[in-house]
């Protein structure tokens, strides 16, 4: 099974560039093949690429941290803090990311001044945001979800050799609850580098932006539509389905254990 | 004080006590007025069919429950009040599971060092040592460094006790520690828990192993829906129980 599904990606590329050839071909002559120009423009697309990238790492990275102290506060025993929390991750894991994103942009000042220093919030930051409210939500939930699936015998070991809540959730819970976690804490990423695309309905320049504009810069032709776009696509997927596989792999692996 | 009649006479001053603890589960009664002392150093054994109460009255007395009246007291603390401070309590007593319930993350002497380490705050070389000593006596030296699930269940059973064993308590609760193992594991089990008792240690278990409560025991409780019906010094009990369920339950097991 390993085997086939390692062979999948080589194809697809194949037949992506196949199919960008095509579309050449079936076109109205033209001064530049669609090659030439992705080569050409393809240290900028490239470049856009890596924003996604740098703006997916931040919001996982940013969501993570944020999740993580939501999801201690809905295993707290404090229940006004767990309610509190409930209410908080509940909404930010049913809202629409794009939502979510224009709120971010909308709402979050283009500047803020911080003990007299002005820090300065570009676009970009902003979509860190928020892309990092819904990686909140969902690890937070994750975690609960983690935490609940540690067997109730494991709190009762713990409680009776006189290890305090706090000792118990950081020595035995938490750390049997990482593993659990990884794989769709990868799944959530994965999902996250690919709604980064989102960004540029709101004007962040990443790669569908400069695609666009790149697009446009080639006179708009319609035999580059499928070439400039496919290699966004292609880009995307070489970067998601190597965790996407990882992720699959980490699964089978913590089943059979 | 009802349940008067169950309790043992005893000479010392009982180490754990219980004066007619009842507890329910909503409206479900488990335990119904159970009383009876254990003195220091003391071996008791709980027998009685499955659904008595016995894990429920073991978890009572390390707070792990709460109990629904009564007074429970442990090395004169009072499990039942309602400041209990809870660690206190069970920093003095240990207590071992059916499943073993070890923490599959750590090793089975990271296992050991957990509680006096983090809960006693003692010395780190001082608690490695006597980690290792106590797999050692337990007779695990050379599994110091193997994970929970690369034990058998017999080994992971001593680790557990050995565990417990760190927290210097003073008394050891055991519910049905051998229930989980394969017969020819159960014994190294017994063998473990034997010579605890043969030091001195405070110890109260719920057996189903009428051969080891017979040879081990200072004296024994059977209970049925959650009360005692018999309890005697072992001799007495298994030969000449009174009461028609204790008779039945022992022809069954015996
Ligand atoms: N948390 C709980 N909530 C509701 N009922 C419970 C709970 N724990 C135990 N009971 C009930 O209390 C009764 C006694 O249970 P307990 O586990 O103490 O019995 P036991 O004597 O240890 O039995 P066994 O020999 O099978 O271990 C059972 O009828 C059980 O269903
Ligand atoms: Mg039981």
């Amino acid at each position: 099974m390993p085997r086939l599904s390692r062979s999948v990606p080589p194809v697809l590329c194949a037949i992506l560039i196949v199919y960008a050839g095509s579309a050449h071909a079936l076109g109205p002559p033209t001064p530049a093949s669609a090659l030439e120009i992705v080569i050409k423009w393809a240290p900028l697309l490239l470049g856009g690429f890596a924003f996604n990238i740098l703006i997916s790492l931040l919001a996982m990275a940013l969501g993570t941290l944020a999740g993580f102290g939501l999801g201690l506060l809905l295993i707290s025993e404090q229940v006004l803090a767990r309610r509190a929390a409930w209410s908080v991750m509940q909404f930010f894991r049913n809202a629409p990311w794009l939502v979510l994103l224009f709120f971010a942009m909308f709402l979050i000042p283009f500047r803020i001044t911080v003990m007299g220093v002005t820090i300065p919030l570009p676009d970009w930051v902003k979509a860190v945001i928020g892309f990092a409210l819904p990686v909140m939500a969902n690890v937070a939930e994750i975690l609960r979800g983690a935490v609940a699936s540690i067997p109730s015998t494991q709190w009762e070991a713990a409680e009776s050799l006189a290890l305090s809540r706090r000792q118990t959730v950081w020595l035995v819970i938490l750390p049997q609850c990482f593993k659990r976690m990884l794989p769709s804490w990868m799944n959530l990423y994965a999902l996250i580098t690919m709604a980064t695309v989102q960004a540029s309905i709101v004007g962040v320049s990443e790669m569908l932006t400069i695609t666009a504009q790149v697009h446009a810069a080639e006179g708009g032709r319609t035999d580059l539509f499928a070439p400039l776009y496919g290699f966004a696509l292609l880009c995307f997927f070489l970067y998601c389905y190597p965790i996407d596989y990882m992720t699959a792999r980490l699964e089978r692996r913590f089943n059979v254990r | 004080m009802s349940g008067d009649s169950v309790v043992a006479p005893k000479l010392a001053a009982p180490i754990v006590q219980l004066i007619d603890v009842r507890k329910t589960f909503g409206a479900v009664p488990v335990l119904n007025g159970i009383s009876f002392d254990v003195a220091k150093g003391e071996v008791v054994c709980i027998i009685g069919p499955s659904g008595s109460g016995k894990s429920t009255l073991i978890r009572c007395i390390n707070a792990l429950l709460p109990v629904t009246s009564g007074t429970i007291r442990v090395a004169d603390i009072e499990v039942g009040d309602p400041r209990l401070d809870k660690l206190a309590l069970r920093r003095k007593v240990g207590m071992v599971f059916q499943q073993y319930n070890l923490f599959p993350h750590r090793t089975a002497l990271q296992n050991v060092m957990m509680a006096p380490l983090h809960v006693l705050k003692q010395d780190r070389i001082e608690v490695e040592a006597r980690a290792r000593a106590l797999l050692a006596k337990v007779q695990l030296a050379g599994k110091e460094d193997t994970y929970p699930g690369e034990l058998s269940g017999g080994q992971q059973q001593r680790v557990a006790i050995a565990r417990s064993l760190a927290m210097r308590p003073e008394v050891m609760l055991f519910d049905e520690v051998t229930a989980a193992l394969d017969p020819e594991t159960v014994k190294e089990v017994l063998v473990t828990i034997h010579e605890l008792a043969d030091e001195g240690m405070t110890c109260l278990l719920v057996t189903h192993e009428m051969g080891f409560a017979r040879e081990v025991a200072d004296h024994i409780y059977f209970t049925d829906k959650g009360v005692i019906v018999e309890h005697g010094p072992p001799q007495e009990f298994f030969t000449a129980a009174r009461d028609e369920r204790t008779r039945r339950f022992l022809s069954q097991v015996l």
